[in-house]
């Protein structure tokens, strides 16, 4: 694959654009800071002796003027790109939201509206050379309306239900969508959290994360076992979801 | 891969009521650190760095429960490699284990490694830590180009032996009591294959162990041997001698050798686990396997450097009382006597151990303080007990009277006016405090313990 990576300086995004660059792949990196993408395209280009030095454009999912020249930049340095990654997001806690109308503004933006947009950009450039894939981090999140993660989980439930609509609607011409959903995983994002039981590491979700691309799945839940419990939080009625805090 | 991440946390026993941070020695203090992948904004402010938390004492602990620690272990970018000369910058948190994982197939490997994998650049700095190669390679500090560092006033500076060198010199080895190291460049050494042609052989006493490693020193670019050190009288300090050096393409194996994987031990020990009994039995089986009286295989760098890697958390088996080790090194000037001297008294004051290692080293670095010295050290694991104290103030005593003195990494007991007795380099080091850090801001649980830092 020839692979444009959003966020893929940090977290999960970072996991996978290693795993990809230490099998040979083609990589190219998208993030908010000249310095950050410097080091880690220096990063990926040592890890695999036939990697050449990996390219990087600034993109920010707050400025969409910067979408398209980031992601011709992209096909300039891969020669068409055919799968493109977004790891990329905003995260803030519900108490954080609730005391600052701004930053819910940008957050559920970024999140939502801004993340259509790229992947907007992307699905036209991928069908117009016949298909390819289009990898978005979702989450947990947004599979049902929950009290501890009420605005943020919104903007990715948003989001889950466009990417279900892109999978349905332009498999046949060969586009692969996967909406991946992580529970919690142990990143910079998360550090300073208590992890809850069935925390990821973000390699093991990056290594299931490539292998669901390559098989062209639709949805993963990572870890795994995410998807029996949101099965089960799916299943409660709403008098059970107004009482508990989960 | 996705093994491989979860080794690299440093998790803490359960159960624990307020947030502690623990060394490899399961001693806890009180404390909390902090993770990020940006190490430049995670050290400003902190006053102390943490990598994998395997030094065995407190050098990686905070000196009071609210200090600022950060953790390095998320900054692990690799930030330039030169396939023609072996060069690499990296980030500090880059462990041991992406290293080899990245480079042994390539044909390169760190120039220095210590008994663990499971270590950071920016540790093996700190610790300026030695291997099975001492006696030829000098330290890890001998083959580092140039360290990014966060000053106490944070500043971000760099030395290397030509750039601020006496800043460089009390970095190595200066466990972290200078600075934050941000980033560190090294010279990776080119192998041959990623074999080791291993020869080992039984040794029958600690005088024949001493001469043995002095016989193999020009011969083998690495040794190390192992004691059993609860037998005593004629055999006391016996043992196996292991030698080695990278195999050649002839006589290596076509297939590379594994990465390692690891059982977990399942539970913490009970205390009584480690006893004299069951490390007697371990220790007569461990030398007797070792039937003929010398050996040659080619082995893997696994089983070669990182025995103990093989099971994750091995500290476990010494139980909820800790344990910590006891490293000294015995100068040559001292003589093979005073090595003899010391096995025996540590074998009467019976820490009944079933790793007991003896290395020769060879001459002292530019560390201020780091360890290694020309000499025979002897390294020992101890289940803490109400008798560790005077059994360390035992050793250390004798180890003052040979002119020797001990590996900061691994101590938690070790006395202030002792360590001023067998560290006549320590005023250098203070003076280079006073200089890069005249209010002490940069200190550790150790610091306050060995050098009356506040806490």
């Amino acid at each position: 694959m020839k692979t444009v990576i959003l966020g893929g300086t940090t977290g999960m995004g970072r996991a996978i654009a290693r795993r990809l660059a230490e099998r040979g792949d083609q990589v190219f990196l998208m993030g908010l800071d000249e310095a950050d993408l410097e080091r880690s395209a220096a990063d990926l280009s040592a890890r695999h002796p036939s990697n050449a030095k990996v390219a990087w454009a600034v993109c920010d999912l707050e400025k969409p003027e910067g979408f398209a020249p980031a992601l011709d930049a992209a096909d300039a340095a891969l020669g068409n790109f055919d799968a493109v990654i977004v790891t990329a997001a905003m995260f803030a806690t519900q108490d954080a939201l609730e005391a600052d109308i701004e930053l819910t503004r940008r957050l559920v933006t970024v999140n939502y509206a801004h993340t259509v947009v790229f992947c907007e950009h992307v699905r036209k450039r991928l069908l117009a050379r016949g298909g390819g894939r289009l990898t978005v981090f979702s989450s947990v999140a947004g599979e049902r309306g929950r009290k501890p993660v009420a605005i943020y989980g919104s903007s990715k439930g948003g989001l889950s239900v466009y990417l279900e609509a892109l999978d349905h609607k332009f498999h046949a011409q060969g586009l692969s969508v996967l909406s991946v959903k992580p529970g919690f995983v142990k990143t910079g994002m998360t550090a300073g959290l208590k992890p809850p039981p069935f925390a990821g590491e973000p390699e093991a979700v990056a290594q299931s994360v490539i292998r669901a691309m390559d098989r062209r799945q639709p949805v993963l839940y990572a870890p795994g076992i995410w998807a029996l419990v949101m099965f089960v939080i799916r299943m409660l009625p709403r008098f059970v979801m107004r009482k508990i805090n989960f | 891969m996705s093994a491989a991440s979860s080794e690299l946390t440093v998790r803490a026993p359960e159960g624990a009521a307020t947030p502690r941070l623990y060394g490899w020695g399961r001693l806890p203090m009180p404390g909390r650190e902090q993770l990020s992948e940006d190490l430049e904004r995670l050290t400003r402010g902190a006053v102390l760095s943490r990598g994998l938390g395997r030094s065995y004492g407190d050098s990686s602990l905070p000196a009071s429960p609210d200090d600022r620690v950060a953790a390095t272990r998320m900054a692990n970018r690799i930030l330039a490699f030169d396939p023609e000369t072996g060069v690499i910058r990296a980030e500090a948190g880059l462990s041991l284990v992406e290293l080899n994982r990245l480079f042994q197939s390539r044909g390169w490997f760190s120039p220095v490694t210590p008994g663990t994998k499971y270590v950071t650049l920016g540790g093996m700095v700190a610790s300026d830590v030695h291997g099975k190669n001492h006696h030829i390679e000098g330290c890890f500090g001998a083959h580092v180009r140039s360290l990014t560092m966060r000053l106490a006033d944070d500043s971000v500076v760099t030395c290397s032996p030509t750039e601020l060198p006496d800043l460089f010199d009390a970095t190595l080895g200066g466990m972290g009591l200078t600075g934050h190291i941000l980033a560190v460049e090294f010279t990776l050494q080119r192998i041959p294959t990623a074999w080791i042609l291993q020869e080992s052989e039984r040794v029958a006493n600690i005088d024949e162990f001493v001469t043995a490693l002095n016989t193999a020193a020009p011969k083998w670019p690495m040794t190390v041997g192992w004691i059993d050190c609860l037998t005593r009288g004629r055999s006391m300090g016996r043992g196996i001698l292991m030698a080695g050096r990278w195999a050649t393409k002839d006589e290596a194996p076509a297939t590379p050798p594994g990465l390692g994987g690891q059982i977990a031990l399942p539970f913490t020990f009970p205390n009584f686990a480690i006893n004299p009994l069951t490390v007697g039995a371990f220790n007569g089986l461990y030398y007797w396997k070792h039937l003929a009286k010398r050996a040659t295989r080619v082995v893997g760098p696994e089983p070669f450097f990182y025995p103990l890697d093989a099971i994750l958390e091995w500290n476990g088996v010494y139980g909820s009382r800790g344990f910590t080790q006891y490293q000294c090194v015995v100068p040559r000037a001292a003589g093979a006597p005073a090595v003899r001297e010391f096995m025996a008294l540590l074998t009467k004051l019976g820490g009944a151990s079933p790793l007991c290692v003896i290395k020769d080293c060879g001459p002292q670095g530019r560390g201020l303080l780091s360890f290694p010295m020309e000499g025979t050290s002897v390294a020992v694991d101890m289940a803490v007990s109400a008798d560790t104290q005077r059994i360390v103030d035992r050793l250390n005593e004798f180890v003052i009277s040979t002119g020797g003195r001990i590996y900061l990494t691994k101590d938690r007991f070790t006395r202030p006016e002792h360590f001023r007795a067998m560290e006549p380099r320590l005023p250098a080091f203070l003076a280079a405090r006073e200089k890069w850090d005249p209010q002490r801001r940069l200190r550790s649980a150790q610091s306050v313990r060995l050098f009356g830092d506040r806490a």
